[in-house]
């Protein structure tokens, strides 16, 4: 398949750090969605296709999506320089950001509307959380062990980590494992 | 709260968020549980009301999620100086409990994505990357909703009833589902509940 070249691309690796702070400064709550408006919708540094593929790496890979995802799109134009440039523009206006805000925090966390009034945004974003992975849940209609045996392995990661507490490292080997290896056997050469 | 960190703890946290780091399928977020296991109930680093500020923090602000991770380790280091009243002292402690987290969670899963992308891209065809891609879909979905839970039940220590955060959570996730809001209207909805007490 040769797609064909985005439109656009960035002009050197000032240019992927301003970008990817601006985009960055506008995430909130995450950062994905604003990734797919800015690089393919208005920069158009990245075809639909380029992005999804990307986008596919990117969760696969250990270490935050969008992290990646900019990582990736930094090296294709500019190599580690451009890497390193996307993903400290993306990184280092937010932490200053959020250090302020998490200083007013404690200024004010003796308040008991204020630890209340995050108490319930902490809900809000658990359940923002568990949304992005209901909303894949359709995605694995398509999978190549089938429907059921998905959501199979879905409640057995759901119980180990919930119901079990069991370490995180354990269950990716464990469950992630039997899942890569029964797959490999499905899908063709 | 104020806790003692010898240097020793100090790397042992360093290695834990390094190895999360490789563990950290699918977003930093899905370490949550284990970080949450690591820091307050294992450790007793931070408290729970600490732990799910700093989460909830930064999906408040803008940036990317993984910021969580860095107001983790600012909150153990402003502990272990004495909390962020003893002044000086606590801060550049918080700086440097910064530092810890935030590059052993970003350095190992960075370098491992720059080198493996390049080597998939070339083998994006081969049976194992295909494999590996397509079978650890499923467990990053369970996963997902997992880590939602725990976010969500690590919340309660208010004098409004659990139910009501439990509502709360499970009405999110619902709307997030069905619609396509901004999500800032959503913890502002909760902001807002929270502080007329009604979570």
């Amino acid at each position: 398949m040769h797609p064909s070249p985005p439109a656009a691309q960035p002009q050197s690796p000032r240019d992927l750090f301003l970008s990817f702070t601006w985009l960055a400064l506008q995430g909130f709550g995450g950062v994905l969605a604003i990734v797919q408006r800015e690089m393919v919708e208005k920069k158009k540094w990245l075809t639909p296709e380029q992005f999804l593929e990307d986008w596919a790496v990117a969760q696969v890979m250990p270490g935050p999506n969008v992290i990646n995802l900019g990582l990736m799109i930094g090296d294709r134009y500019f190599g580690l320089r451009g890497a390193l440039a996307a993903v400290a523009g993306m990184l280092a206006i937010p932490l200053v950001v959020i250090l302020a805000l998490a200083v007013l925090y404690a200024h004010y966390a003796g308040n008991p509307q204020v630890a209340a009034a995050l108490r319930g945004m902490g809900a809000v974003s658990g359940g923002l959380i568990a949304a992005t992975g209901i909303k894949l849940v359709p995605q694995l209609r398509k999978h190549p062990l089938g429907f059921a045996a998905c959501l199979a392995f879905m409640a057995l990661v759901f119980v180990a980590i919930v119901v079990l507490k069991m370490p995180l490292g354990w269950v990716l080997l464990v469950v992630g494992g039997v899942a890569c290896v029964w797959t490999w056997k499905r899908i063709p050469a | 709260m104020s806790i003692a960190m010898q240097w020793h703890d100090w790397l042992a946290l360093f290695g834990q968020y390094m190895l999360l780091s490789l563990l950290s399928i699918s977003g930093a977020i899905t370490t949550v549980p284990d970080m949450h296991r690591y820091l307050v109930a294992q450790n007793g680093w931070l408290t729970d009301a600490q732990f799910s500020s700093s989460v909830a923090i930064a999906q408040a602000a803008p940036g990317p999620n993984v910021l969580f991770v860095a107001l983790m380790g600012w909150n153990v280091g402003l502990n272990a100086g004495g909390g962020i009243g003893a002044g000086f002292p606590a801060w550049a402690l918080g700086f440097f409990g910064l530092t810890v987290t935030m590059v052993g969670i970003m350095l190992p899963s960075t370098t491992l994505t720059y080198f493996a992308t390049r080597w998939g891209h070339r083998n994006r065809t081969r049976r194992e990357v295909r494999a590996f891609k397509q079978g650890m879909a499923p467990v990053v979905v369970g996963l997902l909703i997992a880590t939602g839970w725990v976010l969500a039940a690590g919340n309660h220590a208010g004098d409004a009833p659990a139910w009501h955060l439990w509502l709360l959570s499970g009405a999110t996730a619902l709307i997030v589902w069905r619609t396509r809001i901004h999500l800032l209207w959503l913890l502002g909805a909760g902001a807002l509940l929270g502080a007329v007490g009604f979570v």
